[in-house]
Formats: structure tokens, sequence, C-alpha cells
């Protein structure tokens, strides 16, 4: 099994672990609520180094990004402004979701999922037969994501004078190579805070510190209630190649103008967008019960079904996304029905996202 | 390695009872069931007067990963539910075997709890899993 370079320090630290698409990763390091409630209350990190890293370079590094994907790079134009967008195939399913950074027209970076790790590179690299671009996987760094409200100041603690004023005044969703590790200002928990690339050798060294520095280890368990307390999307779960971004609240990640862009699954996001696809909603449960992916939702225009589902430690009831049909049966406020165990509860549809910056959104 | 008592008795499905004398017997899950499980976040206990036979379901252990049924390893009548567990439900995992008890149940039958596993026997259980 794949390990990261802070495998040893999970094992230390009492970590549970698990196999998380063929990588050896802590589930928890003890209660996956108290690691929860870590990042809403103050500063927790996560070892996030499964995930891949890609550089995209090259001169026509901009204009491959524009046909690669449905959000438009070209409205990157600060250097180290990041955007979050769907990579879709020509059926317009969403072969996976990304984060790209900006540096300037010839020079990007990219990082994607694990789990898809392979089927990523592979599309990534027939994309780009006919464009003079490299794709290059950067295997030098570990990914460190530093989340919570003292998050940032926690992890000043570690940098240098120089790095400190790279970071100074960074807005969210922006990165900065800061002499050898690369900060950014996005993160998978509706927190403020950093994803951090670290040189592989200085791995241990800087989850030691910041271990030191009050932050607490976090594993998966807690990065999954997060990510969706804080509405976002997780894939594999809530989209997938079947699905399109339309049905999974990413529509606002496709940039339509200008019409004349033409970009990978363009024409046929477009038949969806005329035709009408079903829409990704929030849930919420205050009963006894948890909400779980997989079951099925019954409102007036049809069924649909949870993709994301669990407890909300911070709400203290259940919360879940579900993709059901459009309509007045599936508007905010609407009560539809969800079969939990046998029995049909009501269950209250609301915006896909609960929790932001430690408070309850509904 | 999970922690197992020597003096209690143990279902298959992972109950624990203890012996209250008088024919009652206290229930619980397992500490490596609660492990198995993770954070608990609702215990769905039965009704106190409430009716229950060996081998049928009669509470759900919910955690944050999964809902777990809870078989009833003694038939007999309910007779106290833990209440603390209400608001915390995470004392099934601080304290599997002691605060984190589910119920109690008054036996029709208090020889039946000579029929369950002891200690070492449930020891090979779990090893099995």
């Amino acid at each position: 099994m794949n390990t990261t370079s802070l495998h040893s320090a999970h094992i230390a630290a009492g970590a549970k672990m698990v196999d998380f698409f063929g990588w050896h990763m802590p589930i928890n390091y003890g209660s996956q609520i108290e690691e929860h409630h870590s990042v809403r209350r103050d500063a927790g990190m996560f070892d996030v180094s499964h995930m891949t890293i890609v550089d995209v370079t090259g001169v026509q590094a901009k204009d491959y990004l524009r046909y690669l994907l449905a959000n438009d790079v070209a409205k990157l134009t600060e250097k180290g402004k990041a955007l979050y967008s769907g990579m879709m195939n020509e059926e317009g399913g969403v072969v996976d979701d990304l984060i790209v950074y900006h540096f300037d027209a010839t020079n990007y970076r990219v990082v994607v999922n694990s789990a898809t790790k392979e089927k990523d590179i592979n599309w990534l690299n027939k994309v780009a037969q006919g464009f003079d671009v490299s794709v290059t996987e950067q295997t030098a760094f570990t990914m460190i994501a530093v989340q919570g409200p003292n998050a940032k100041d926690k992890a000043a603690t570690l940098f240098t004078e120089a790095q400190k004023e790279a970071v100074a005044g960074m807005k969210p969703f922006y990165g900065v190579q800061a002499e050898d590790i690369f900060i950014a200002t996005t993160g998978y928990t509706g927190e403020a805070g950093y994803e951090i690339m670290v040189p592989k050798a200085r791995a241990v060294e800087f989850w030691d510190s910041l271990l030191a520095a009050g932050v607490t280890p976090c594993g998966l368990g807690a990065r999954d209630t997060l990510r969706l307390e804080a509405g976002m999307n997780l894939y594999g779960q809530d989209m997938d190649e079947t699905v399109s971004p339309l049905a999974a609240n990413m529509g606002w990640t496709i940039t339509w103008e200008p019409s004349d862009r033409d970009f990978m699954g363009r024409s046929a996001l477009e038949s969806q967008r005329e035709e009408g696809t079903q829409k990704l909603v929030g849930l919420v449960f205050k009963d006894k019960g948890v909400l779980r992916a997989g079951q099925s939702v019954k409102t007036s225009d049809g069924e649909g079904k949870i993709t994301s589902g669990t407890f909300s430690p911070t709400l203290g009831h259940s919360i879940a996304m579900a993709r059901v049909p459009k309509g007045d049966g599936s508007a905010i406020g609407a009560t539809v029905q969800v079969e939990m165990r046998k029995n049909w509860v009501d269950v209250e549809i609301v915006k896909p996202s609960f929790v932001r910056n430690g408070k309850s959104v509904l | 390695m999970s922690n197992i008592p020597n003096e209690l008795r143990y279902a298959t499905t992972h109950e624990w009872v203890r012996d209250d004398g008088d024919g009652v017997f206290t229930v619980g899950i397992t500490e490596h069931a609660q492990d198995l499980l993770g954070d608990m976040v609702f215990l769905d206990l039965p009704d106190v007067g409430d009716a229950v036979t060996t081998g049928d379901e009669c509470a759900v252990a919910e955690s944050v990963k999964a809902a777990s049924d809870v078989y009833s390893p003694l038939t007999g009548e309910v007779i106290a539910v833990n209440e603390d567990l209400e608001d915390s439900p995470e004392l099934v995992n601080s304290d599997a075997f002691g605060e984190g008890w589910l119920f109690k149940v008054k036996a029709e039958d208090p020889q039946e709890v000579e029929g369950l596993l002891d200690a070492e026997a449930y020891a090979g259980v779990i090893a099995e899993d």
C-alpha cells in the first residue's frame, strides 16, 4: 500500500489507519468528533499528501487549460490566484474536480484527487495532445492542510520572516511559493487556513512543529464531516463521470462566456442545460437518526437519492446532500421523505451549505 | 487489543452482560464494538417495560460511521435504560463497560446467562473477525 512521508508520525500519534484508495491513511486519532470541533474552534491539520500535484507549463499552458476545464483560467490574472473547476469528458460528465493555481500564462499548478490519480493523469495527457505543453506530476512535496480560526496564526509560528511577508494580507484562494514551501489559502473545511506543500525531507519536522504549536492532528473522518458541513462535493460520491456538473451544484464553475471558447464537454453541457437536469440540494433532519449515502428521497416530483450524509458535529443533527428531480417538490424549505432504516421520515430541503467559519448558515 | 473484563458474559454480536443479582442483568456493547463503530451520536434504546427476546433487535447504536442493531442477549423485561446517553452518547466510547451501559433486563430465566460466552471465548470471536 502507498504511504506518505508522515506515515510514521501518524502511527506514533496513535492513528487508526485505513486503506483509502490504496493509501494507508489515518481515519482518526481517537475521536473524529473531537477532531472536527478542533477545526471549527481552534486549529487542526490533515495529511493530504495522497493528493496529486501536477505542474502544467509551456507556451500553450493557458490555451490547454482553457480547453481542458469548464471554468476559465483566463479569469486568473493575478499571480498565485487559484480557481476551482470540474474537468469534463466529451459527454459532459465529471472526470474530476480540481484546483488550479495560476503563476503566469505559461505556468500553472493543478491539484487533483488521489482516488482518481491514474485516470486523471491519463486524461490530462490525452487532452494535452496537440498543445505545446508539458504535464508533469510533482512528487517532491508532502501536503499538509492546516485549518481553523487559529490555523493561520499557529502555522505562522513555523514561517521565516520572508514566508510571513509572502502570505501577509493574502486573500482566500491564492497560493505562493515562499522559499522552500508553497503556501495556499485553500482548504476543504469551510474555515480559514492554509494548504502547505513542504519538501518531503522536511515533512515530519514540519508536522511535529505544528503539533508543538498546538495544532490538532485530524483524520479523514473529520475531513469528511467538515467538508459536508461546508457543502463541498466529494468526487465519487456527489458526482462522477456519469453525473452532469449541473446536477452536482457545480453550475457556478462552468464559464459559458465567451461563447466561442471551446472546452471539453461544452456541447454536451449546453444540451444538458437546455433539457434540464436533476439538482443537488441540502437536507436537514433534526430528529434521532442519521441520513446516509444511498438512501432514497421522495419528492412530489419524483424520487432522488442521498449522495452524502452524516451527523453534523457542529449542528448536533444530521445533514446530507441529495440529488433530486427539479421542481416545486425540491424547493428550499420543502419537506421530502427519506427512507431511513425501513421508515419514511420527513426531512427539510435547504441550500447545500450548512456551516461556515464555525457558524450555522441554516 | 481490546479490554475484555473477566467478570462479564458476552454475545457473539458484541453485547456484554453483567449479573447484578436477583435476576437483573445490565447490558451494553463491548469496547471492541464501539471501536469498530467509532464516535457514537445517537442511542435508540428500548422503553422501560418492553419485553425483549434473546437474539432480537432491541436497540440501535448510531455512530458517525453507521447505524448498528443491538440484539438482546437475554429474554425478559427492560426495567431501566441509561438516560445519560441521551445527552452523552460518547459515554459508550469512553466507558463501554461502565457508564456507557445501555439497559437493564429482569431475566425470565436467570440461568440463561450461563449460555453466553465467557471472556476467553469472546476474545476468540474477536480474533476471528
